[in-house]
């Protein structure tokens, strides 16, 4: 069955939808239910770092500011976003805060969720010295939620609505 | 060569298919993949942080009751035979064996192993924790790769991170760095052509398929190894419950499928498990994916009860014992391509002679 949004590609994924009692059901491809928000679980999981590099030209914007971000370094182990799109792996511990907002979003994609919920870690026997969780800073949130809704990515617009709505 | 004899039943008690539902899975396999602080991860780091990595880990190791008397391995200093020999074994992963040509084996690349548990280090991650169980077992392989967890957490620093959760090299593992993985045996599934609708329900599901040896490996002899896709967002309970409830689902259809073929195919089935026994039996050459294919004919019939001269174990040792290096190490000798069919239909025979000499009814008079 042909998408029902833009005709061209072969739907992937079926959506019903009951308007005032009536169930329509409509056939999505995954780039058409990705625009509309949907998760299909198909392509996504397939090209992680495609996902990725999406989310992070619509976060820096043109095409210069996306090589600058590219050229960014860990500070843990030197390893920069160019690096992570070549080999697909991450350097270091640190890699996971210098790079928080993209890696955030690439996890959302490959999982659905960033919020670990299984087992605990205590810590072993040595002195950790894990730097404090980052402070949100509110008015970095407003500006990411600004570019999440622009672009239509709302289920990060709603987590980060969320976020915002904790720090107040 | 490598004496593996060290290891108290090869590392291979997972083949002894004494496990629930041994006559669908063959084994259980659940891993966790953990960092070292402040370590640089596998594609960053140099020889001397690997060594170090190393060291920490044994040191680590030698306190814990899972692992305090484990056989060590350094991959690094293996010959290809060798770390070909622990790939073959499931004791190492392809990457960290280098067994591809041209591989290059990554220093500082080790394996620890005592009975049922193992670590491997310096492979993707710095350490992967992993337990094999015989037939379908993922709450013991689970309590095993646990308590290791919690004993060797307590003398390492494992990168955590207070959202993300356990922090790991891939993305794809973040959070609790599990992968619990079941072979299971489905013959009945694709005779009847279903394979196909059930493997792309289980990845709608979360679930995802793999061959007899992991993640770029091909399914060969109709096993299939079923996982789950993600790692973030549910807890280890929940990752494996939900495993669980979908393999029982699948071996529920297999069993069914099964039923129905030899409900309304019997003559064909029964030709197809004999055929199979036949060539393994007689042949006097045979490639490694013909072994297989024929060995999962042969399953088949043994699930079916109709071949009562053959036991699982057995197949299930076959399996492992088919494959070049054991071939090899077998012989003491490395093997030329052209001999290893040879060899290999040599090896069956044996062990199915040998099967059917164990398992003949007594013919003396039975005991007094």
């Amino acid at each position: 069955m042909k998408c029902s949004s833009c005709g061209e590609r072969d739907g992937v994924v079926s959506l019903t939808q009951i308007v005032e009692g009536d169930v329509r059901t409509v056939s999505l491809c995954a780039k058409c239910a990705a625009e509309k928000g949907i998760e299909t679980g198909v392509g996504v999981a397939d090209t992680p770092l495609g996902g990725f590099l999406a989310a992070l030209g619509e976060a820096a914007g043109p095409d210069q500011a996306l090589a600058a971000a590219l050229e960014i370094a860990c500070p843990g182990c030197g390893a920069t976003l160019k690096d992570f799109r070549e080999t697909g792996r991450v350097g270091c511990a640190q890699c996971y805060s210098a790079f928080d907002a993209p890696l955030r979003e690439l996890l959302r994609r490959l999982h659905g969720s960033t919020h670990h919920t299984g087992r605990k870690y205590a810590g072993g026997e040595r002195p950790r010295e894990r730097e404090a969780p980052r402070q949100d800073n509110a008015r970095e949130l407003r500006e990411q939620l600004r570019r999440a809704i622009a672009s239509e990515q709302f289920e990060l617009a709603a987590e980060l609505r969320d976020r915002l709505r904790d720090r107040e | 060569m490598i004496d593996l004899s060290l290891l108290p039943d090869g590392g291979m008690a997972w083949l002894e298919a004494s496990g629930p539902g041994s006559h669908l899975v063959v084994s259980t396999r659940v891993r966790l993949a953990r960092n070292l602080e402040p370590h640089r991860f596998a594609t960053r780091s140099d020889a001397a942080e690997r060594e170090r990595i190393l060291a920490e880990v044994q040191s680590a190791a030698a306190d814990t009751s899972g692992l305090g008397r484990a056989v060590r391995f350094r991959l690094d200093q293996l010959e290809a035979a060798d770390r070909q020999l622990l790939h073959e074994r499931h004791l190492v992963s392809r990457e960290l064996a280098a067994i591809e040509p041209g591989g290059k084996v990554r220093p500082g690349g080790g394996l620890l192993v005592q009975d049922q548990a193992s670590v491997m280090v310096n492979e993707e991650d710095h350490l992967r924790l992993q337990a094999l169980r015989s037939g379908f077992a993922l709450e013991s392989a689970w309590d095993l790769v646990a308590t290791l967890d919690s004993e060797l957490g307590q003398r390492l620093a494992f990168a955590f991170h207070p959202e993300f959760g356990y922090l790991t090299s891939c993305p794809t593992n973040v959070g609790t760095g599990l992968r619990a993985s079941v072979l299971v045996h489905l013959p009945g599934l694709v005779l009847t052509k279903e394979i196909n609708k059930i493997l792309q329900a289980l990845t709608q599901v979360g679930l995802t398929f793999r061959g007899l040896y992991g993640e770029g490996s091909e399914v060969v002899g109709n096993l299939f190894q079923l996982s789950n896709q993600t790692t973030l967002g549910k807890s280890e309970t929940e990752l494996l419950d939900h495993l669980g409830k979908l393999v029982r689902q699948v071996m529920e259809h297999e069993e069914r499928a099964r039923q129905i073929m030899l409900r309304d195919a019997t003559a064909i089935i029964e030709d197809k498990v004999w055929r199979a026994y036949g060539l393994l039996r007689y042949a006097r050459t045979l490639s490694f994916d013909e072994t297989m294919n024929l060995l999962s004919g042969v399953r088949l019939g043994v699930g079916l009860g109709l071949l009562p001269n053959v036991g699982m174990y057995a197949l299930n040792k076959l399996l492992v014992f088919s494959q070049p290096a054991h071939l090899a190490a077998a012989q003491g000798r490395a093997l030329a391509e052209d001999e290893l069919p040879i060899r290999r239909a040599a090896y069956v025979r044996q062990t199915l002679e040998e099967e059917v000499g164990r398992r003949r009814p007594s013919t003396g008079a039975p005991p007094t």
